[in-house]
């Protein structure tokens, strides 16, 4: 009972990090009904920002500011370098093809993924960089409640992620700019008749997006350690999954099949083994695409014809 | 979709369905080349499509004659490779539409096949089956296979169907690294393959492969010329345009999609078979998502939808990445080149390109000049290339003493200002592209030319962003006129 409350605890926080970049890949879906592929690199980008604060900042034995101080700034410059490359992608690469046949933004976006990665392989070299973590931030303290304990990065990663999703969600529905948002998805020029600036929408859109990414990507640095340039394609995939689990276009939908994909891959890791945690995480979603394509949430679509 | 070899006459009382008969015929006349080129261009559209098959093939079938070596043998037959697996692609995403993006998977499917029907791998001795037996077997696994993986394509439409092939190529690499370590070798693959071997022949130097790839290629090519014009041809293209019309015209629509899927699969298992049997061995990351970039590359690069054009784009493709693996020299040869060609090709008058080659040839040696007098150390640095490319240009790009750092802040700013020239109009794009050039010849120099497996990944990424906003049809496909509602 006690190795399953951990593991669930464990699966929440891989979940909550997966959430915040399916959330993302959810909102670009649904304004743009483009798959960006290019998402889990903004997670790498995320992840690098935040190496590259922590050794700015004397690296992670020997800091020369204070940890919650580092921590804000890392989450901020990951945020915004990744939410103005998120915007950059979308003005150089997806507007000009907005009204192009699917395809062509798809193989585009692939070939963006592609340049990313390999971007930073040329600009930061493919060697594993790691956070060290635990020199700056005690892995052992934080709540225990009997044998279960969630050290200070995951309580930190819960709440921040929680707070995130519910203030998009606040965002979303409650602000000029969710509504806005809601009208170029629901209908892009019948939006733009109603004097919503599409491009300046769909480019707020794709900046939270891709900040959430970012966000996460340093919180995958603080937590698994360990950052290379391909960390973001299996993220990017998972988190695709994640999204279409919960019903893609849909925000509580992304977060809760962001959870179920960690809680999931979280027990098949603890209980079968680590091999087959990717497999089985793709039979999942293979399964739900091909028995309720439109996800958990999603609302099933019409073919207008 | 092939160019209609003959140009429609214009009726004389203008177009009378509507404006998209006058856009076709104005693009027609677009796609034709002014001069003695537009002369040569219909003339070799006149020559029928078989005569230009053997004349192509029979050129092919003449290089290894003229002394190829090792080298140039291995690049041709992995060209080879690629222009069957664009070809393939081409059926399922070309001309049905679907995009597949587990294909690569189907190569690994026919690859993994071949190497447990032909080695020591299955049982105590192992199986091994001569390739007439072999190469059925693995074609029909195929075909069920992606049957299989087609059957989403009947439900699942555009972004949905990429998502589950997407997931299908990726299981299969998990599958592959992961399951049955004994049987399908984990990660240490499957080594030991037999050659390619009927009636008591084996098939072992790789000249053998390239000529039995080159007749596949042909046949599979002229088998797909006359698909494409036949009932099943149509019917795709139908699908891909809109399925809810063909359905209409009472085409079968699922049943063509899968059809598609099967056709693709079929080709890419066989090229599989032929990669297994060359290399020996089979490890899973052949078969990752690199290599699938790679094949989508070839094919958007030469056009979807068109046979030729995927052919000679997965040459290309091949022929002008692998060549950075050779030697700095070499793939400075083919960077200066292509940066030639395109300045060539999309700048016009005459003039106005030698005011830029001239403008950029001046910038240089004055940038040079400055920063030597400003810092010696900021010359320091040789140029990466060799030969008489180092020589002309040790004076005229600067590369510092630490050529890393600074090549590395030089290529982010080079991308920056590539956007800045893709975005800016009329004259300032030319004022702009003149110190692109020069600062790519520097990076190029700098950084690139020493990392040429990154380099030629990066270019790899850059084809598909490239050729998918400024020419999705690729360098041969036919623009497609959108009917406007």
């Amino acid at each position: 009972m006690d190795f399953f409350v951990q593991e669930l605890v464990n699966g929440v926080t891989t979940g909550a990090l997966y959430a915040l970049v399916a959330l993302g890949f959810s909102m670009v879906y649904g304004v743009l009904k483009l798959l960006n592929f290019a998402h889990g690199d903004l997670y790498m980008v995320g992840a690098f920002v935040g190496y590259f604060v922590i050794q700015w900042f004397g690296g992670p034995s020997a800091l020369t500011i204070p940890v919650p101080l580092l921590l804000v700034i890392m989450f901020v410059l990951a945020a915004g370098l990744g939410g103005g490359l998120g915007v950059a992608i979308e003005r150089f690469a997806y507007r000009p093809l907005r009204d192009a046949p699917r395809i062509a933004p798809l193989i585009t976006a692939i070939g963006i993924s592609f340049f990313l990665e390999n971007a930073a392989l040329l600009l930061f070299g493919g060697q594993t960089r790691v956070y060290n973590t635990p020199d700056f931030i005690s892995l052992s303290s934080g709540i225990s409640i009997g044998p279960v304990t969630i050290d200070d990065v995951q309580i930190m990663v819960i709440v921040l992620g929680a707070a995130l999703m519910v203030g998009l969600q606040l965002l979303v529905n409650r602000t000029r700019l969710g509504r806005q948002m809601r009208a170029v998805a629901g209908d892009r020029e019948a939006a733009e008749m109603l004097g919503i600036s599409v491009n300046f929408t769909i480019a707020a859109t794709f900046f939270l997006g891709s900040a959430l990414a970012g966000v996460a990507g340093v919180m995958a640095g603080l937590m698994f350690n360990q950052v290379t340039n391909v960390i973001g394609f299996l993220v990017g995939l998972k988190a695709f999954t994640a999204a279409v689990v919960g019903g893609i276009g849909s925000i509580p939908g992304a977060m809760l099949g962001g959870l179920l994909i960690g809680v999931a891959e979280s027990f098949i890791t603890g209980y079968l083994s680590s091999t087959y945690t990717n497999l089985v995480v793709f039979g999942i979603l293979i399964a739900v695409m091909l028995l309720r394509p439109s996800g958990l949430l999603g609302r099933a679509q019409l073919q207008k014809v | 979709m092939t160019v209609d070899p003959q140009p429609v006459e214009p009726d004389p009382a203008g177009p009378r369905v509507g404006a998209d008969e006058w856009v076709a015929r104005q693009m027609h006349r677009r796609e034709q080349l002014p001069g003695w080129l537009g002369e040569a261009q219909r003339l070799v559209g006149r020559v029928g499509w078989w005569p230009r098959l053997a004349i192509a093939a029979l050129v092919a079938a003449a290089l290894p004659a003229l002394g190829l070596g090792g080298f140039q043998l291995q690049v041709g037959i992995n060209a080879l490779l690629l222009a069957l697996l664009a070809l393939g692609l081409n059926v399922t995403v070309g001309w049905a539409g679907l995009l597949d993006l587990g294909y690569v998977a189907f190569f690994g499917f026919g690859a993994y096949g071949f190497a447990l029907l032909s080695s020591g791998q299955l049982g105590a001795a192992g199986i091994h089956l001569p390739a007439y037996l072999s190469l059925p077997i693995v074609m029909v696994g195929a075909a069920i296979l992606g049957l299989l993986v087609g059957l989403p394509s009947r439900r699942l439409i555009g972004d949905y169907l990429a998502i589950v092939t997407l997931f299908f190529g990726e299981a299969f690499l998990e599958f592959t690294t992961n399951v049955a370590p004994g049987t399908l070798g984990g990660a240490n693959g499957i080594v030991g393959i037999d050659p390619i071997q009927a009636f008591g022949h084996q098939l072992t130097s790789n000249a053998g492969y390239f000529y039995l790839l080159l007749v596949l290629l042909v046949v599979t090519m002229a088998a797909l010329k006359l698909l494409d014009s036949s009932r099943t041809g149509r019917a795709w293209r139908a699908v891909r345009e809109d399925p809810l019309a063909a359905a209409a015209m009472t085409i079968p629509v699922n049943r063509v999609k899968l059809m598609a899927f099967a056709f693709g699969a079929v080709i890419a298992a066989l090229a599989g078979t032929v990669f297994a049997a060359q290399q020996i061995s089979v490890f899973p990351p052949d078969f990752n998502t690199a290599y699938l970039i790679l094949i989508y590359a070839g094919l958007i690069l030469g056009g979807a939808g068109s046979i030729s054009g995927a052919v000679l784009g997965g040459l290309v493709v091949v022929i002008t990445l692998d060549g950075f693996l050779r030697s700095p020299t070499e793939a400075g040869y083919i960077f200066y080149g292509l940066i030639l060609v395109a300045l060539l090709v999309k700048l016009r008058p005459w003039l106005k390109l030698g005011i830029v080659l001239a403008v950029t040839i001046g910038l240089g040696f004055a940038a040079h000049a400055i920063a030597g007098a400003i810092s010696p150390s900021a010359i320091a640095g040789g140029p990466q290339s060799g030969g008489w490319i180092a020589s002309a240009v040790r004076d005229w790009v600067i590369v510092p003493a630490s050529p890393k750092t600074a090549g590395n802040i030089g290529f982010v700013v080079l991308v920056c200002l590539l956007i800045a020239v893709v975005q800016a109009r009329g004259r300032w794009r030319t004022v702009l592209l003149v110190p692109a050039i020069y600062l790519a010849a520097c990076v190029w120099e700098a950084r690139l030319a020493a990392e040429p497996s990154i380099t030629r990944q990066i270019l790899i990424g850059v084809i598909l962003i490239v050729m998918m906003n400024s020419r999705p049809q690729g360098l041969l496909g036919s623009r497609r006129v959108e009917v406007v509602t």
